[in-house]
């Protein structure tokens, strides 16, 4: 062959196979499962109702204001009607501004105890999956052990002992809930380690830390995004059980169920504007996240297996 | 067999050791001493300190565990100051009716949610497997009270029919007795419940319609009744067993919730008024017998389900 000079080919077609016949679009895996993901209306109407909530409970204030501070005797139990779309409390306190206030407090605790509950969980699931042996074992008998613990019990006693406020539940709640995600973390890093790219970066020499934050997590992040929102949701729910109890947020705090503990008083009474619309906030937010929490699961599964 | 046995009791007496030891160090950091309960609020540091050694609870906490799991062994619960009782007669007086509730909804539950999981897969996305997905959808989005509200609000307000409180009476037999008041929170606890497995049970009957031998076995000419009972009851239950010993600690916290809601005196309600008195003897029981309850009921749900599928037995 002369020096300089190559053997020319065919310019590069890259809409025909060379059998013949269409290529496609690339479906990279993340493209593949938002396709999936948008494909469920669900999933969609799950989206939405979350994004209310959450212009509702923080930008709701800034346009409906209401007093949640000075009681008001005078407008105690008021129905439905002018001036109270939604009734008032028995402190004189509006149940709509009541309702955006409560959801700000829902949403915060619910996001920051989910956020604590992944990082501990993935930290614990990463180092037990990637060491192995005694420590795996070892860290594993610790999950069972919290695994025992009887969530509700644990949270309200040091809810009553440590006051209420977001910061202590969220720890609460996110500190006693690690655990299956530190099992689901664990499962998938047994997975992956054996993988190529990551024996190729042991190879390089990869410290372990280095190794566990750039490779394995990362590819995790399926499994965590998906336990992400059933945390917030069961931590939605956990909020509004210790705040029917009695050992939520207290004034000038409130949460949805501080309001409903307050309002089963009133039940015979007839005052169905104190329980009902916010018990239909707290099932309507779960269940958003409950459709996301479903979809996601089933389009990253998707995608898994079409690998 | 025998090995997974042994190793499933080492992880069992482990695990029970651990979560003794924390629940212990959590409420004794939560709660050192039950002077103040005993003495009064305006008690004074030299008598609270008296009472502390008189009553051991100036020793290092190793020692104070070790003899409080002592005394559990051998039935002693602690002494609550708050109600001038021992726990353990606190506790036996309630734990008929505790059991009763909890029990009561558990068996329910199981014996709607398992027709409704074959039903639901055998009717596969007809109508009613829709309707009942999303029924059971909606209820385990809500917190349990809220169900129990509109129960009372459905069935003891607006409509008489139901009691909107529980049955206060003191003996097991008449509250059994007593369907007008128990059976709003029976039903609350059930139905929560039967929405909580039928997520399961709906696609574990799914998976089992999908294998080969209920094909053979209609291909045998079987008919479709036989090939649900003889067949799918069977393979679908086995699910059943894992689940009940997964929900436990949901069963328990289900029965404080119910109890405080009917105002229903059992083990329960018993855990709220303590709570609220900062009685800690008791709390420190009901949390370290209700973890070990936990253990154990797991423990016994892995048993059962290796003697129930033998696959996993010669796995």
């Amino acid at each position: 062959m002369a020096a300089g000079r190559q053997a020319s080919l065919p310019p590069l077609d890259t809409t025909r196979a060379p059998e013949g016949g269409e290529v496609g679009a690339v479906q990279s895996g993340w493209r593949l499962a938002l396709r999936e993901f948008v494909r469920n209306r669900l999933a969609v109407a799950g989206i939405g109702i979350l994004l209310f909530f959450v212009v509702f409970c923080f930008l709701g204030p800034l346009v409906y204001h209401a007093n949640l501070l000075d009681v008001n005797l005078i407008n105690a139990h008021d129905p439905p009607g002018a001036g109270h779309p939604l009734g008032a409390d028995v402190n004189g306190f509006d149940v709509l501004g009541e309702l955006m206030k409560g959801g700000q407090a829902a949403l915060e605790i619910g996001f920051f105890a989910a956020f604590v509950a992944i990082t501990i969980g993935a930290l614990v699931g990463a180092v037990a999956g990637l060491a192995g042996g005694i420590v795996d074992t070892v860290l594993m008998r610790i999950v069972d052990i919290f695994l025992s613990v009887p969530f509700l019990f644990v949270v309200l006693i040091l809810a009553a002992r440590y006051g209420a406020s977001v910061l202590s539940l969220s720890l609460v709640i996110g500190g006693f809930s690690w655990q299956v995600p530190a099992r689901l973390v664990r499962g998938e890093v047994l997975t992956i380690r054996e993988r190529d790219f990551v024996l190729a970066a042991r190879t390089a020499g990869t410290r372990s830390w280095r190794l566990i934050r750039k490779h394995l997590l990362p590819n995790s992040v399926g499994v965590m995004v998906v336990n992400v929102t059933f945390q917030v949701a069961d931590a939605i729910l956990a909020v509004a059980y210790i705040g029917f109890l009695g050992f939520g947020l207290h004034y000038p705090n409130l949460d949805w169920g501080d309001m409903i503990s307050d309002g089963v008083g009133y039940m015979q009474d007839g005052y169905w504007w104190l329980i009902y619309p916010v018990g239909i906030c707290i099932v309507l937010t779960v269940m958003a996240l409950n459709f996301i929490g479903d979809a996601l699961r089933d389009s990253l599964d998707v995608r898994l297996r079409r690998r | 067999m025998s090995a997974y046995l042994l190793r499933r009791i080492g992880t069992s007496i482990v695990v029970l050791i651990g979560i003794s030891i924390f629940m212990y160090l959590l409420l004794h950091e939560v709660f050192p001493s039950p002077a103040k309960i005993a003495l009064g609020l305006k008690a004074t540091p030299a008598s609270i300190a008296a009472f502390n050694k008189q009553n051991g609870y100036d020793r290092p906490v190793i020692a104070q565990y070790l003899s409080y799991m002592n005394g559990l062994v051998h039935g002693n619960l602690g002494y609550s100051y708050a109600e001038n009782q021992t726990v353990a007669a606190l506790f036996q007086e309630r734990l008929a009716r505790s059991i009763y509730l909890s029990g009561i909804s558990l068996l329910l539950a199981i014996l709607i949610a398992l027709p409704l999981g074959i039903f639901q897969a055998v009717r596969r996305n007809t109508v009613g497997d829709n309707v009942a997905t999303s029924a059971a959808f909606i209820l385990y989005s809500m917190p349990s009270f809220f169900l129990g509200l509109i129960l009372i609000q459905v069935f003891a307000l607006s409509f008489p029919i139901l009691g909107f409180e529980a049955s206060q009476s003191t003996s097991i037999w008449v509250v059994i007795g007593d369907w007008h008041d128990m059976l709003l929170p029976i039903l609350t606890l059930t139905l929560i419940t039967v929405a909580n497995f039928s997520r399961y049970m709906r696609s574990s009957s799914i998976d089992v319609l999908a294998q080969d031998y209920i094909k053979v076995a209609r291909a045998k000419g079987l008919p479709e009744r036989l090939v649900l009972l003889r067949h799918m009851v069977r393979n679908a239950s086995l699910p059943m067993v894992t689940l009940v010993g997964l929900f436990l600690p949901a069963l328990l916290a289900g029965n404080l919730i119910t109890e405080t809601l009917f105002n229903f005196e059992g083990l329960g309600l018993l855990f709220y008024t303590s709570l609220g008195k900062e009685d800690y003897p008791v709390l420190l029981a009901y949390t370290l017998v209700g973890a070990v309850f936990v253990v154990l009921g797991n423990f016994v749900a892995d048993i059962a389900l290796t003697v129930a599928d033998p696959r996993i037995r010669l796995a």
